[in-house]
């Protein structure tokens, strides 16, 4: 645990220094696991040993979208489905600068998800924390592209019909270096891994599984957040190194988390810091 | 505590001791660290808060062994623990 700090004699939170406090009370709803997600980045962080003035949070827009609005970093908060085309600019103009993806399943895989897959085929170094509820929380509850099959939703009454996107897949496929997936409840687990995944070259996707206790769950009937949790704790299965093909989650089925990818490849601004300076002593050669 | 063998090094651990803080204004009545207290700690309040709802509160003081796990758990920010600064007993808590 960070060390306490005292500003005027009066004890603040350990937090209290990376958080824009005079934000706090957050508009996230009581039991919701988006605070979770923003404990373990902000551990992570402190963690991490790394530079604050060189860390960039990008948001989209969504319940995961305020993040950016909440942390006392450089903080963008971006067009919708957009944050990762923001951070890629935030890279290309400043490369010393570590971008930090933060936002839902919504803004990152549907309206966002052809960013998504470009960035992560070209590598651009940047750390994606997705958290996933399931739903589209903000705007009451409609069908996500990560909505179990059966699941109900406002705009599914009759159980939802598409099959859901597997996040960890899809961003292994598409050339992620470093995909993890935990659920709020893996708090240490997954400070430990967004620790691993800030101090990580290359495209690297941590995926957290939150409750929405006043939509998902309450459509749903499975209860409040703490009702979820203990269904994580129930149902989840630690298997690192698992096929990522296997993590598609299904609704109330099984939830397997873990670190699933961990590898090595040329970075967007490698290839290209490479690529120009092959034309450059090509063009020399040529004088 | 009951312990299935003595520790060997039972006179030289001490358990350490933690003081908890309560941001009671802050809580929105979640109970996860209510739930997840290892140590059950805490204890869910009759009182309203300033927006109505029921912040926990500290049941047994000395039983806290400062694990951080409530502060990792609190979505709200609000509760956090801190090491007291005398020592805690040697031989269970």
């Amino acid at each position: 645990m960070s060390p306490l700090k005292t500003i005027d004699s009066k004890i603040v939170h350990p937090m209290d220094n990376l958080l824009r406090m005079e934000r706090i009370p957050h508009i996230w709803c009581p039991s919701c696991g988006i605070g979770l997600a923003v404990t373990a980045f902000t551990a992570a962080l402190e963690k991490a040993k790394i530079d604050l003035n060189k860390v960039a949070i990008v948001s989209g827009i969504g319940c995961t979208g305020r993040v950016a609005g909440y942390t006392k970093l450089d903080s963008f908060h971006t067009t919708h489905g957009r944050p990762i085309a923001f951070g890629t600019g935030i890279k290309i103009g400043n490369p010393e600068i570590k971008v930090v993806v933060f936002s839902g399943d919504g803004d990152l895989i549907a309206i966002g998800g052809n960013h998504f897959i470009h960035a992560a085929r070209r590598n651009i170094d940047m750390l994606v924390v997705c958290v996933n509820n399931f739903i589209y929380a903000m705007t009451g509850g409609q069908v996500a592209p990560t909505t179990p099959l059966a699941a109900y939703a406002t705009t599914s009454p009759y159980g939802c019909v598409e099959p859901p996107f597997n996040i960890p897949y899809l961003a292994d496929s598409s050339g992620a270096v470093y995909v993890a997936r935990w659920t709020t409840l893996h708090i240490r687990r997954l400070t430990n891994s967004i620790t691993e995944a800030l101090n990580k070259r290359g495209f690297s996707v941590v995926e957290v599984i939150s409750p929405c206790g006043m939509y998902y769950s309450r459509i749903n009937k499975l209860g409040d957040g703490l009702d979820m949790m203990k269904f994580y704790h129930d149902n989840a299965e630690i298997r690192h190194g698992e096929d990522t093909k296997n993590l598609g989650i299904g609704f109330q089925t099984k939830i397997i988390v873990g670190k699933f990818v961990d590898r090595e490849r040329p970075t967007y601004m490698d290839s290209y810091n490479k690529w120009l300076s092959e034309i450059k002593t090509e063009e020399k050669l040529r004088k | 505590m009951k312990y299935w063998r003595t520790p060997y090094n039972i006179d030289e651990v001490k358990i350490p001791q933690g003081e908890i803080h309560i941001i009671k204004d802050r809580c929105k009545g979640c109970k996860f660290c209510v739930e997840y207290c290892p140590k059950d700690v805490l204890e869910m309040s009759e009182e309203f808060n300033a927006k109505g709802y029921h912040p926990p509160y500290v049941k047994n003081p000395e039983d806290c062994v400062n694990c951080g796990l409530c502060e990792m758990l609190c979505p709200e920010f609000a509760i956090w623990s801190t090491l007291k600064e005398e020592t805690g007993s040697t031989s269970g808590g």
